[in-house]
C-alpha cells in the first residue's frame, strides 16, 4: 500500500474506534450546548462550533484521544489481513502461544479438580455483607492459601521461549559467524547499538536528565528547575503528545502522577469513578478462584517487600477489580493471547452460555501483583490507581507474558538483551556460556517484572518514565545488558550459575540513568 | 484458483487467474545442487488470455525479501503484439532479509504504485528474491489480482467524509504529510473497506460478564 492509502486506513480505523466512545458523546453534547453561546452565528455555524470547541479545550481532548489510539495501533493495518494476523503475524508464534495457553488451562483445571473449588460462584448474601465491611482491609483476612499454588512462574515461561523455533529457519548446528550463543533461537529483528542510540537520543550525554546527580554538561539544579517549569506548562496545556516527549528526560516527583495520567489519557470523570464502583460490586457478588491466586501472589511478593507491604490492601482492591473488568478484553485484538472460555454450569457447548474466565481474560502468574505495586506510590485514590494500572497493562505489561514478534514483546526483549551482550561484551558472554550460566536465566525475571521489586522505587519510577516517554519496553533490555556490563568484572570471576546469581542478586543500589547512558553512549563499538 | 466468497468490496473485482507453481532460477543442475535458490518466478495468467486493466495485486508474504513485477502488456492498437514491461522494481517486503519482520505480512500493490499504466494485461510475472541463506523456503501465498471496476457509488458513506475540508489551511510540514486530496479520495475507499472488514458492534462495551446474573463456572474449556 502506498503512504496515502495507509494513512487513510489509519484515519478510518481511529474514527471507527472513537465514534460511540464517551468522548464522542461528550463532544456532541458540548457542541449542542454551545449553540446558545453568542459567538456562534448561524451563517458560519460549522466554523464557529469548531472554534468554540477549540477554545474550550475539547480539541485538545480529541487530540489526546487520537494520540492514544495511534500509540496503540500496532500494525500498518492492511485491511485484507485477517484478525489473527493483527494479533500476531507469524504463524508459528501463534501456534506456540496457543499450546502454552492450553497448558495453563490444564493447570488451572487440575487445580480446580484437586481442591474441589469451582472457578466462579455467587457469594451468599452474608458473605457479601462481610466483604463489604472489610473492603478496605482485605489484608487482615488470612484465608487458608496453602493449597493454592501459582499457575506458572516466569521460569516456566522462559522454558517455552527457549524452545520456540521457526520451522522455516535453518537451525544447522555448525557454529558460524552468525551463531547466537544465547537461549533465544528465533531470528527477530532487534535494534543494534547505533539504532538504539538514535531511538533513545534524549538519553544522551548532551541532554539534561532527571536521575543523575551531577553532569559535566548541564548544571543539574538549573536543569531541574527549568525542567519542572516546563513540566507545569505541559500539564497546564493538557497535551498528551507533549507530555510524552517531555517525560523522556524524566519527571519531577511532584508532577509524575499527573503526567502519567495525561500520557495514558486517563481521566477522573464521575463516569470513571462510577465504573470502578461497579467493579467493586461485582467483586462482592461473585467469588472467583483467581482471587485466591491474587491473594497468594500478594502475600508471596509485595507483602514481603520492604517498599510495598504497606500497599497490600490497595493491591487486593485493584487486582480483584481488574479481573472483573471486561474492557480489558479489548486488548486481545492486538495481543497474541486469547482469553480462556468456559460455559455456565450445566450448559457445556451451548454458545449462549459461553463466557470468558476470568471476565478480563487474564490469568495471573507468580509476580503479577508487582506490576501494580509501584503505582501505589503515585496514586492514593483507588479509582485513579486502577485506571492507570489498567491502561499500563493494556499498553505494555501484557507483552511480557505472551509469545509475540512485537518489538516490545518479551521474545524480542530477550533477544535484544542477548544480542547486545554478545556484541559488546563477548568475553563475558562466552565465559558465562562456558560455565552454563546463561545470562538470560538471570535477566529474564527482571524483564518480566519490568524491574519492579529489584530496583529502588525512585529508580524504578525513573525507568518507567522512559517506558512511557518512548512508548516501548526496549529500554528494559538495554538496562539488563547495562547491569551485566556494570558488574562484568565480578562476573568474570564466577564459576557457576549460583555464584553469578549472587553477584546480581541485589540491584537496589543501582542508579538506572547513569548506567543506561554509559552503556548506550560510552560503549566503544 | 478460487475466489473468496465476496463479503467485501476488495474482492468484487477479482480476476480469476491461474497462479502457476513457482519456478526457481539457479545456475547449475537443479536436481543435484543442494544450494537453496535465491530467485523464484511465479507466473499468473488470465483465463483464455483475455486482457484486463490491473487495479491491484495483493498477496501474503512467505519470507520473500524483494519483489519485482513484470506485466505482459498488449498494445491496444495491434492486439497481436504484446511485450513484457517492468512495473515494480525491487520492492522490499522484508526490511532485513535475515530477520522475521515483514516475513508473513499481507501486502497490496495498487496501480498508482506501478511504473507504467497496467492496462491491457494478459499475464503477470512475479519475480521473488530472498538473498538470505537462513530460510529453508520462500514464496508468496494467496496471490489475488483485481481489475479496475465500475464506480461503486452505492455504498453509503458518512456525511463527514464527503465534506472533508482540505488541510491546506493548517501549517504545512514539508514532505511529512502526503497530498491531502489524494488522501481524501482514497479515504472513501478505505472507510468502506474498514466498515465491512471490522465487526459492526459498537465500540462502547456494556460491561456484563455474567449471563442473566449467573456466573457459576466449573472448568475451563479447551476448544
Amino acid at each position: 500500500m502506498d503512504e496515502g492509502t495507509e494513512l487513510s486506513s489509519t484515519i478510518a480505523q481511529i474514527v471507527h474506534k472513537l465514534s460511540g466512545s464517551q468522548l464522542h458523546f461528550q463532544m456532541e453534547r458540548q457542541a449542542k450546548e454551545c449553540l446558545n453561546h453568542p459567538s456562534v452565528q448561524l451563517e458560519t455555524l460549522k466554523e464557529d462550533v469548531k472554534q468554540y470547541l477549540r477554545k474550550s479545550g475539547w480539541e485538545k481532548k480529541l487530540q489526546n484521544a487520537v494520540y492514544q489510539e495511534l500509540n496503540m495501533i500496532h500494525t500498518s493495518g492492511n485491511p485484507i489481513a485477517p484478525p489473527e494476523h493483527i494479533k500476531e503475524p507469524l504463524t508459528y508464534m501463534r501456534k506456540a502461544q496457543a499450546s502454552w495457553e492450553k497448558r495453563i488451562l490444564k493447570s488451572l483445571n487440575s487445580m480446580c479438580t484437586e481442591l474441589s473449588i469451582p472457578l466462579a460462584r455467587k457469594r451468599p448474601i452474608n458473605e457479601q455483607k462481610e466483604l463489604l465491611t472489610k473492603w478496605n482491609e482485605m489484608g487482615t483476612d488470612e484465608p487458608d492459601l496453602s493449597h493454592f499454588r501459582p499457575v506458572y512462574a516466569p521460569k516456566d515461561f522462559l522454558e517455552v521461549l527457549i524452545n520456540l523455533r521457526n520451522p522455516n529457519f535453518d537451525n544447522s548446528d555448525q557454529p558460524s559467524a552468525s551463531s547466537h550463543w544465547g537461549l533465544i533461537q528465533v531470528p527477530l529483528r532487534v535494534k543494534d547499538l547505533s539504532e538504539l542510540r538514535e531511538f533513545f537520543s534524549e538519553l544522551s550525554l548532551g541532554y539534561g536528565q532527571l536521575g543523575i546527580e551531577e553532569s559535566s554538561q548541564v548544571p543539574q539544579d538549573i536543569f531541574e528547575n527549568e525542567h519542572a517549569r516546563i513540566g507545569r506548562k505541559v500539564l497546564a496545556d493538557q497535551d498528551s503528545a507533549a507530555a510524552e516527549q517531555y517525560i523522556r528526560q524524566g519527571s519531577p516527583t511532584e508532577l509524575r502522577a499527573e503526567l502519567w495520567g495525561l500520557i495514558l489519557n486517563v481521566t477522573s470523570e464521575p463516569e470513571d469513578i462510577m465504573y470502578y464502583e461497579q467493579l467493586t460490586t461485582s467483586v462482592v457478588q461473585h467469588d472467583l478462584l483467581v482471587d485466591n491466586l491474587f491473594y497468594k501472589d500478594v502475600k508471596l511478593t509485595a507483602s514481603n517487600d520492604d517498599y510495598y507491604f504497606v500497599f497490600e490492601d490497595f493491591l487486593y482492591q485493584v487486582l480483584l477489580c481488574f479481573s472483573r473488568d471486561t474492557t480489558v478484553l479489548e486488548h486481545f485484538k492486538y495481543n497474541s493471547a486469547t482469553p480462556p472460555k468456559s460455559y455456565i454450569r450445566g450448559n457445556l457447548g451451548i454458545e449462549e452460555f459461553a463466557v470468558v474466565y476470568p471476565p478480563n481474560g487474564v490469568i495471573p502468574f507468580h509476580g503479577f501483583s508487582m506490576y501494580v505495586a509501584p503505582l501505589c506510590f503515585l496514586y492514593n485514590e483507588p479509582p485513579k490507581l486502577y485506571s492507570v494500572f489498567r491502561e499500563m497493562y493494556m499498553r505494555y505489561f501484557f507483552k511480557l507474558h505472551s509469545i509475540s514478534s512485537s518489538s516490545s514483546g518479551i521474545v524480542s526483549l530477550c533477544l535484544q538483551f542477548e544480542t547486545l551482550l554478545q556484541t559488546h561484551l563477548p568475553q563475558l558472554f562466552y565465559h558465562l556460556h562456558e560455565i552454563s550460566a546463561q545470562p538470560l536465566r538471570i535477566a529474564f525475571k527482571w524483564m518480566v517484572r519490568v524491574f519492579s521489586g529489584y530496583l529502588a522505587t525512585d529508580q524504578l519510577l525513573l525507568l518507567w518514565d522512559r517506558i512511557l516517554g518512548y512508548n516501548s519496553l526496549e529500554i528494559i533490555a538495554v538496562l539488563a545488558a547495562a547491569v551485566f556490563a556494570f558488574r562484568a568484572e565480578n562476573l568474570m570471576e564466577v564459576t557457576s550459575l549460583a555464584a553469578a546469581e549472587a553477584v546480581l542478586a541485589d540491584l537496589s543500589t543501582l542508579k538506572v540513568i547513569p548506567l543506561l547512558q554509559i552503556f548506550l553512549f560510552a560503549t566503544v563499538t | 484458483m478460487d475466489l473468496i466468497p465476496g463479503s467485501s468490496s476488495m474482492y468484487d473485482n477479482m480476476v480469476a487467474c491461474s497462479v502457476k507453481a513457482p519456478v526457481s532460477l539457479q545456475i547449475g543442475n537443479m536436481v543435484t545442487d543442494t544450494a537453496n535458490p535465491g530467485v523464484l518466478v511465479i507466473d499468473v495468467t488470465s483465463p483464455e488470455c483475455t486482457s484486463f486493466n490491473l487495479q491491484e495485486i495483493s498477496f501474503k508474504n512467505n519470507y520473500t525479501a524483494f519483489l519485482m513485477v513484470r506485466l505482459h502488456k498488449q498494445d491496444p492498437n495491434s492486439p497481436g503484439n504484446a511485450k513484457w514491461v517492468t512495473c515494480l522494481r525491487n520492492y522490499q517486503l522484508m526490511p532485513c532479509p535475515h530477520t522475521e519482520e515483514g516475513a508473513q505480512d499481507y501486502f497490496s500493490i495498487s496501480r498508482q504504485q506501478m511504473l507504467i499504466e497496467p492496462d491491457n494485461i494478459t499475464a503477470v510475472r512475479l519475480i521473488l528474491r530472498q538473498p538470505s541463506s537462513v530460510w529453508l523456503n520462500f514464496g508468496l501465498e494467496e496471490v489475488r489480482i483485481s481489475e479496475t471496476g465500475k464506480d461503486d457509488s452505492e455504498k453509503t458513506l458518512p456525511s463527514w467524509i464527503s465534506s472533508l475540508t482540505p488541510v491546506g489551511q493548517a501549517p504545512k510540514c514539508q514532505n511529512a504529510v502526503p497530498d491531502p486530496d489524494k488522501i481524501s479520495s482514497s479515504i472513501q475507499q478505505m472507510w468502506a473497506l474498514t466498515e465491512v472488514m471490522q465487526s459492526s458492534k459498537t465500540t462502547a462495551r456494556v460491561g456484563r460478564f455474567d449471563v442473566d446474573g449467573c456466573y457459576d463456572i466449573n472448568l475451563l474449556s479447551y476448544t
